[in-house]
């Protein structure tokens, strides 16, 4: 057997690749392929069984009602303010963290960034709810200024999800910064460049594929939340609802089917578009 | 580019007040579940240990935390031996569609929670038919937990390149006995770092789990969802969250006695 296998790489490949494409080629992707299918059928209004008729009324309904396009415009929305604070936030941290912390500090910044990674995402949604509380802490803070908390919406919802996601942003920069050799800094200071010249012609190139990279995450991530929206997003609805309250209070698998092919469609075109900046091997 | 005291004290601050805003809610929720207020009442008006007597007791959340942790242990072992399978596949062979294979599996994460979710149940009651439960959900787990593995492994597998490996197999050594005796020892902290994320992130997962969980059975974050919005659980609820946060430093502390090994590894070559 190890003999045989010793003598034919490629069986030793296909042993080795067999497997996990079984799972994610065959399995995963299949369950994708099949999701678009029942997209394209109907559930009987009454008791929710899937009815093999092949229709396009499910994808119409999602692009010409009113209420789907602007939950979908919502979605995008918050999907891009969460991810541009995010990188604004990174950026002076990674900064700090990679070219002015001494090594010591560098590590313990490391670890405190990590951290709350381990801590739950329902736990931390949950931290948000009691801060914006109505007795809660930003009220507390925001009173003596004849301020009040802006309860649960939008604004709660986007701050949640850019504190949810912000090390997924600030790990990919530090990193790219860290990369990024002193000596070449000071070359462009030596041949005359001032800090926004460097800025833009030496750091900015080194940390775009890292941005693009943690806005993998944040976007992908927010576009496909429904549990944070719920816990402090009040009453608004994002994609992730709709489809949620579809398959299980709704018993429309197949319109939420046909909903959930937004999302997949522009995270295919946003991977699509940054496979050539080369961020994916940064994941 | 040489950056001015300035600028050096200001980006100091912003990190600074960044760190203030990453820990604040989590410590407002390891002050909650002492607050003597139910509902929270901030600034707390008295201190008291009620709360975490009563989630010790909590029949519902002592079940939620096993069947997590069964759960979390299944899919981590399934993605441990695919992770590294297809790591090993594309590290140390080239072929035709390595980039689309590679692309395949970051897709589960890439992809927003609800599709993979969506899609899985989806697979699992119209098109096969098997009822959502516990086989459904490892299933489920274990598909979005092969790219930790596979990435820890990958990592570690371009770092080392394969001389090691091909020296035992000019020794004579089989395909099986070089992978024991050669690829698994240089593999194992990174397999440890990349199952103990995978068992972090099936233990916390709640987006695809509410699709594939089917009735009957909670996880610890369907307890936590569950519960949520009920009043009189409330200072519960936020004492099991407290204690998840204070849990969450162990994964922590482990990975770093890992990092430590490697460099004394590292140090020894």
């Amino acid at each position: 057997m190890s003999g045989v296998l010793h003598r034919h790489p490629r069986l030793r490949l296909g042993l080795l690749l067999g497997p996990p494409m079984l799972w994610l080629g065959v399995a995963y992707l299949g369950a994708l392929a099949a999701l678009f299918i029942t997209a394209l059928w109907t559930a009987d209004g009454f008791t929710g069984n899937i009815q093999r008729e092949w229709t396009l009324d499910n994808f119409k309904d999602v692009f010409s009602l009113e209420v789907y396009r602007t939950i979908t415009i919502r979605t995008l929305l918050t999907a891009v303010a969460v991810t541009v604070i995010d990188a604004a936030l990174a950026f002076p941290v990674a900064l700090y963290m990679a070219k002015v912390a001494s090594p010591r500090a560098q590590r313990l910044l490391v670890i405190a960034i990590l951290t709350p990674l381990w801590a739950s995402y329902l736990v931390k949604a949950y931290a948000w709810r009691g801060m914006f509380s109505a007795d809660g802490p930003i009220a507390w803070l925001a009173d003596p200024f004849g301020l009040s908390t802006p309860g649960y919406g939008l604004v709660a919802t986007v701050v949640t999800l850019a504190y949810l996601w912000l090390p997924y942003m600030i790990l990919p920069m530090y990193a790219g910064l860290e990369r990024l050799p002193n000596s070449l800094l000071e070359a462009s200071a030596d041949l005359g460049a001032g800090a926004r010249v460097t800025l833009r012609r030496v750091v900015l190139p080194v940390l775009f594929p890292a941005v693009v990279a943690g806005s993998i995450f944040t976007f992908s991530l927010t576009l496909g939340d429904y549990i944070a929206v719920k816990i402090v997003g009040g009453t608004n609805q994002m994609l992730g609802n709709v489809i949620y309250d579809n398959v299980l209070t709704g018993n429309n698998l197949p319109f939420a089917a046909a909903v959930s092919t937004i999302p997949v469609v522009i995270m295919l075109v946003y991977l699509a578009a940054v496979r050539r900046t080369g961020a994916l091997d940064n994941l | 580019m040489t950056l001015s005291p300035l600028t050096r004290r200001l980006l100091a601050l912003i990190t600074g007040v960044a760190l203030l805003v990453v820990y604040a809610p989590l410590m407002l929720v390891l002050l909650n579940s002492f607050n003597t207020s139910q509902s929270f009442a901030w600034p707390p008006t008295g201190l008291t240990t009620r709360w975490w007597q009563a989630a010790w007791e909590s029949q519902g959340a002592r079940a939620a935390i096993w069947t997590s942790v069964e759960v979390a242990v299944l899919a981590t072992a399934i993605a441990l031996v695919l992770g590294t399978m297809a790591a090993l596949a594309l590290q140390r062979f080239a072929f035709f569609g390595r980039d689309f294979v590679s692309l395949l599996i970051i897709l589960p994460i890439a992809l927003p929670g609800v599709v993979t979710g969506i899609a899985l149940a989806n697979a699992f009651t119209t098109m096969i038919g098997i009822e959502l439960g516990f086989f459904t959900l490892v299933v489920s787990h274990a598909t979005f937990c092969i790219v930790t593995v596979f990435n820890n492994a990958v990592a570690r597998l371009r770092r080392l390149g394969g001389n090691l490996e091909e020296a035992s197999m000019d020794l004579g050594a089989g395909t099986f006995r070089t992978f024991f005796k050669i690829t698994l020892p240089m593999l194992r902290s990174s397999l440890l770092a990349g199952g103990l994320l995978a068992f972090a992130l099936s233990f916390d997962e709640i987006i695809v789990t509410t699709f594939t969980v089917g009735q009957g059975i909670q996880t610890l974050p369907i307890w936590i969802y569950q519960n949520l919005f009920r009043p009189n659980q409330a200072p519960v609820v936020n004492v099991v969250a407290a204690a998840l946060i204070v849990l969450s430093v162990v994964p922590i502390w482990i990975a770093q006695r890992l990092a430590g090994t490697d460099e004394s590894v590292a140090a020894a070559h």
